[in-house]
């Protein structure tokens, strides 16, 4: 298991960005995305960088002296897997052995509540230890707990009617899905995408 | 990490193939125009005293004593030596070296045409950058715009540059890049400014000439009346650049021969990377010597070749247009 060190959190100098790095901005731990280096004139060097605000989610763009640091974020991505809820948090599980577990509370989990299952692998964003968000994998194999039976030739709704899973999300799905069946979602965009094949 | 399979060029060969006509057709043009090619070294015993551009060195030995060496960030100072010594119009295409970040359009090692014209002011040397420009691209169309960074500043930034209070440029820095409220030096805003709001907007069809740059700008440039956009007497430099596509392609000036103004500005440099704790480096005394013995009255343009090719060829990267360029060195 890695040990953080929080005592020495390292400035990084605007220049030495490299997308990916995390770093903090107005107290807030941001990703950086994209790292420009502008060079107006013959002075002054800059860094035209893209930030996402790791806590509100919000991309923009702010420059720098490429010479100014920042404090690293005490920021890390591990995969977790999701063991169950007690209603107030949701818990995970280190999957690298160490049996490490972490409780993320209801801002952390957001919308992702409806793509929560149980033994399923997450990416949970741990900031200074705590969970700040979790990202789902890009697609996700859920049953359906409830639809209606599709009526043949039934086309005004496009050929679809809404589906709600065991985790509680609705989706539209195709008219010859029935209850039980097991679906693969893509949770980036929340659609269906087929009847899961196997496992 | 060093990648062996890393060994292909990152340029296809119709580039290389482009790359060899424009070299070819510009010495064609100096040819014509009777401007003599020289070729001097890449490497000096002495250095600018630039407090914003970082130099690569090497140390070598030179009749049992080791010497550091500089490369060149470009060859403008042996070429004013020459120029002193009654060289004549001159020009060269050579390689020039910056310590700098890399960048799509940034390589640390790039190509540089430059040259100088005596007894040219530097609005002639506009006039034959864009017949260089018409030549070498075959494009009888081109017909460069001519802007004066005060109209540019007024137009994009929506002030003028020369009388806008200090505060109005730090809030309009902030607005449009979150940099600024704390910035004192002038021209660090001005530049910021220019950069993000001006230069985006300039040159997008025609090439755009930026001309008559606050004398701060342009230390080494003759200094000439103007009117400023509120019709008052203003110094502005005889300094300009070109512009086209989004990029910056050339500077230029009607060059400044008083030699001792320029070693008060490389006195003023030194200070200025000491207090930077920034590396000191050798001031080029010889360049200062030279211009005791005069420097004919000229102009001169520095013109970067990779990005040239790059607008030319509509690439989006400086390795379309370099085969081994930064890290595939």
């Amino acid at each position: 298991m890695t040990v953080l060190l929080r005592e020495e959190n390292m400035a990084i100098s605007a220049s030495d960005m490299r997308n990916g790095a995390k770093v903090m901005i107005d107290g807030d731990p941001c990703a950086v995305l994209d790292n420009e280096h502008v060079k107006p004139g013959k002075g002054q060097a800059f860094n035209r960088l893209k930030l996402r605000n790791l806590k509100s989610g919000r991309v923009w763009e702010r420059t720098f002296k490429s010479g100014d640091s920042m404090e690293a974020a005490d920021v890390m991505d591990t995969d977790m897997e999701y063991l169950y809820t007690d209603g107030e948090f949701w818990h995970f599980m280190a999957t690298d052995g160490s049996f490490e577990q972490h409780a993320a509370d209801e801002t952390a989990v957001g919308d992702n509540v409806k793509w929560l299952k149980e033994q399923e692998k997450y990416v949970v964003t741990l900031y200074n230890g705590a969970p700040l968000a979790i990202t789902p994998p890009n697609f996700i194999e859920l049953e359906v707990t409830e639809t209606d039976p599709g009526l043949k030739g039934d086309t005004a709704n496009g050929g679809s009617k809404p589906a709600t899973l065991t985790t509680g999300a609705t989706v539209r799905v195709p008219l010859f899905i029935n209850i039980g069946e097991v679906l693969r979602i893509d949770t980036r965009s929340g659609e269906y995408v087929s009847r899961a094949t196997g496992k | 990490m060093y990648d062996a399979q890393l060994w292909q060029p990152t340029v296809s060969h119709e580039m290389l193939r482009k790359r060899a006509e424009l070299l070819r057709s510009i010495r064609e043009f100096f040819w014509q125009h009777d401007v003599l090619e020289v070729d001097t070294q890449l490497l000096s015993l002495a250095s600018i005293s630039d407090p914003h551009i970082e130099v690569l060195t090497t140390q070598a030995k030179c009749l049992g004593k080791t010497q550091t060496y500089y490369l060149q960030t470009s060859p403008e100072f042996a070429m004013k030596r020459l120029l002193c010594s009654g060289s004549g119009d001159i020009y060269q295409l050579s390689k020039v070296f910056r310590a700098e970040e890399t960048s799509s359009r940034h390589s640390i090692e790039f190509t540089m045409l430059e040259w100088y014209r005596l007894g040219m002011n530097h609005w002639q040397l506009m006039a034959e950058i864009e017949a260089l420009l018409v030549n070498v691209t075959g494009e009888g169309q081109i017909r460069c715009e001519y802007k004066s960074y005060a109209e540019a500043f007024q137009l994009y930034v929506g002030v003028d540059p020369f009388v806008a209070e200090l505060e109005s440029l730090q809030a309009l820095a902030h607005r449009h890049t979150e940099f600024g409220l704390q910035e004192t030096c002038r021209d660090t805003l001005l530049e910021l400014l220019f950069s993000t709001l001006v230069e985006p907007n300039i040159g997008q069809h025609q090439p755009c000439f930026i001309h008559s740059y606050p004398p701060s700008q342009a230390a080494l440039a003759k200094v000439q009346t103007s009117v400023s956009l509120a019709g008052i007497p203003i110094e502005t430099a005889a300094r300009f650049e070109l512009y086209w596509k989004g990029m910056e392609l050339a500077n230029g000036y009607y060059e400044l021969s008083d030699s001792v103004e320029q070693m008060q500005r490389m006195q003023l440099d030194l200070e200025a990377r000491v207090k930077d704790s920034k590396p000191e480096r050798q001031i080029d005394e010889r360049l200062v010597k030279a211009l005791e013995a005069g420097l004919p009255e000229c102009s001169g343009v520095a013109l970067g070749i990779d990005r040239l090719l790059m607008v030319l060829l509509e690439a989006k990267n400086i390795e379309s247009v370099i085969p081994f360029t930064n890290d595939r060195a």
